[in-house]
């Protein structure tokens, strides 16, 4: 295998549905109306799936989303302060994470 | 600020080279085939609801993704003469509407000329301004006679913020295009009653398809008014065509390939059967008569045998001919598809 991550492979995500027809047709089922314009705009939407991306970092994800932020009329102020959403909440997230740490060891602890 | 491509002897100022690497995308079908399979080949003309001048390449600016490759070295201006055989010609159709595009049309000597005619011969005129212009010593005064003359302005303002036009469009330019949207507004337009429409047109600051129309209108719509009382009556979003210095711009930023194939992937039937040369007839600014603005720029008149120049101008065979396609095609048949009015489907 030449890489892990090769660009070209997101043009083939759809090969995922071979083996698997039924699946990956209720996959797309689900996935097209949940970006969709709903009670968040198609904008907003992919704002959070660029954060969501950036959290999970899924290089496909922050490529396909960066686009479409863009093609949504997103700008860089926007899609940027996105990003640190996630990074805001992925912080948190380990910090908060802290006070299992605490409790281990203070119940460890004399 | 860039220069034209033809200041700067560049190879794509070359328009057989610009033609060779669009008809040579590589993995993307030739647009008539994919034309073909939509039941749309031949193109055909269905009318003539819109007759274009493109009164000179002369222009204030020089954008970056300009497909006229327009600038103030550009000296290809449409004489009163060719405006007097566009008037005759005008008068053998019923035609509604007049657009008026450069270049910068206000820059051509014989603009106010050219109005005055049209509306006395009580066609509707649009001009495609590029906003900065109205702020130029010497033009000052435009806006009044555009608003005299009732006159809808159709503007280039490719985002609502100063980073990105200005990135396309030159240093300043946001700024100057506010100033001069603030005067437009002072004489009344684009506000609700007064009769005079101010249309403003997106589009995309690089290689990707504009927003959905309605949705991007209304970012413009609140964040315009928010930041700087600017009002205004539609947003056109429109496809950049990948022609002369946005084709530049592709091929040396490696885009061109992707770009290309996100044209002809994203091609919808529907906008395909609504292209505006259907019902558009270009005139050059020698005269010269073509599909849309895009061909004109390509060095495609129009074809099939048809006489070419605004001295024969036939409005039966015109109103009915077989428009002339290629592979830049795609930039008006993609997403909700492209126009000089933005979306059509
Ligand atoms: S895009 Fe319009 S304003 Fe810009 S250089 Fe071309 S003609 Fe002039
Ligand atoms: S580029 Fe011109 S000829 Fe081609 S589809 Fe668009 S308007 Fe018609």
């Amino acid at each position: 295998m030449p890489g892990y991550y090769e660009s070209e492979d997101l043009a083939r995500f759809g090969d995922i549905g071979k083996d698997a027809p039924q699946l990956w047709e209720q996959f797309n089922k689900y996935y097209a109306p949940v970006f969709a314009e709903g009670a968040l705009s198609e904008r907003e939407k992919s704002l959070i799936a660029l954060a969501v991306a950036h959290a999970i970092q899924c290089p496909y994800c922050i490529d396909a989303y960066t686009r479409d932020s863009l093609e949504r009329g997103s700008n860089l102020e926007q899609m940027t302060e996105a990003i640190h959403v996630a990074a805001a909440i992925r912080a948190g997230a380990t910090l908060v994470h802290g006070v299992q740490m605490r409790t281990v060891a203070e119940k460890l602890s004399m | 600020m860039t220069q034209s491509l033809l200041k700067r002897h560049h190879p794509l100022s070359v328009i057989d080279e610009q033609r060779r690497i669009i008809a040579g995308a590589a993995d993307v079908a030739p647009f008539e085939t994919r034309m073909g399979e939509a039941g749309l080949r031949p193109l055909t003309a269905v009318g003539i609801t819109t007759f274009q001048i493109n009164v000179g390449k002369m222009c204030n600016q020089v954008c970056g993704h300009c497909h006229v490759d327009a600038g103030p070295d550009r000296k290809e201006i449409m004489t009163r003469e060719t405006m007097a055989l566009c008037l005759s010609a005008l008068a053998r159709t019923d035609a509604p509407i007049v657009d008026l595009t450069g270049g910068a049309p206000e820059m051509n000597p014989n603009f106010r000329w050219l109005v005055d005619q049209v509306v006395s011969m009580g066609r509707h005129v649009i001009d495609r301004s590029n906003l900065t212009i109205l702020t130029v010593s010497g033009y000052e005064d435009m806006p009044e006679f555009l608003a005299s003359r009732r006159v809808e302005v159709v503007a280039s303002l490719p985002y609502y913020q100063e980073k990105q036009t200005d990135a396309q469009r030159g240093e300043h330019v946001f700024e100057r295009s506010i100033a001069a949207l603030k005067r437009l507004n002072a004489l009344g337009y684009g506000r609700e009653g007064s009769g005079l429409a101010l249309n403003l047109v997106f589009n995309p600051v690089g290689a990707f398809l504009p927003p959905k129309q309605a949705a991007i209108e209304a970012d413009y719509k609140r964040e315009l008014a928010r930041r700087h009382g600017i009002v205004f009556n539609r947003l056109y979003a429109i496809t950049n065509i990948p022609i002369s210095r946005f084709l530049e711009f592709l091929i040396s930023t490696g885009n061109y390939e992707s770009y290309m194939k996100k044209l002809a992937g994203a091609f919808n039937d529907d906008a395909a059967q609504e292209v505006m040369c259907r019902t558009t007839i270009s005139v050059g600014w020698d005269g010269r008569l073509y599909d849309c603005d895009f061909n004109q720029m390509l060095d495609v008149s129009v074809n099939h045998g048809l006489p070419a120049h605004i001295r024969d101008f036939d409005p039966a065979r015109l109103a009915a001919r077989e428009i002339c396609t290629g592979n830049h095609c795609y930039a008006c048949t993609a997403g909700a598809g492209s126009s000089c009015t933005g979306s059509v489907a």
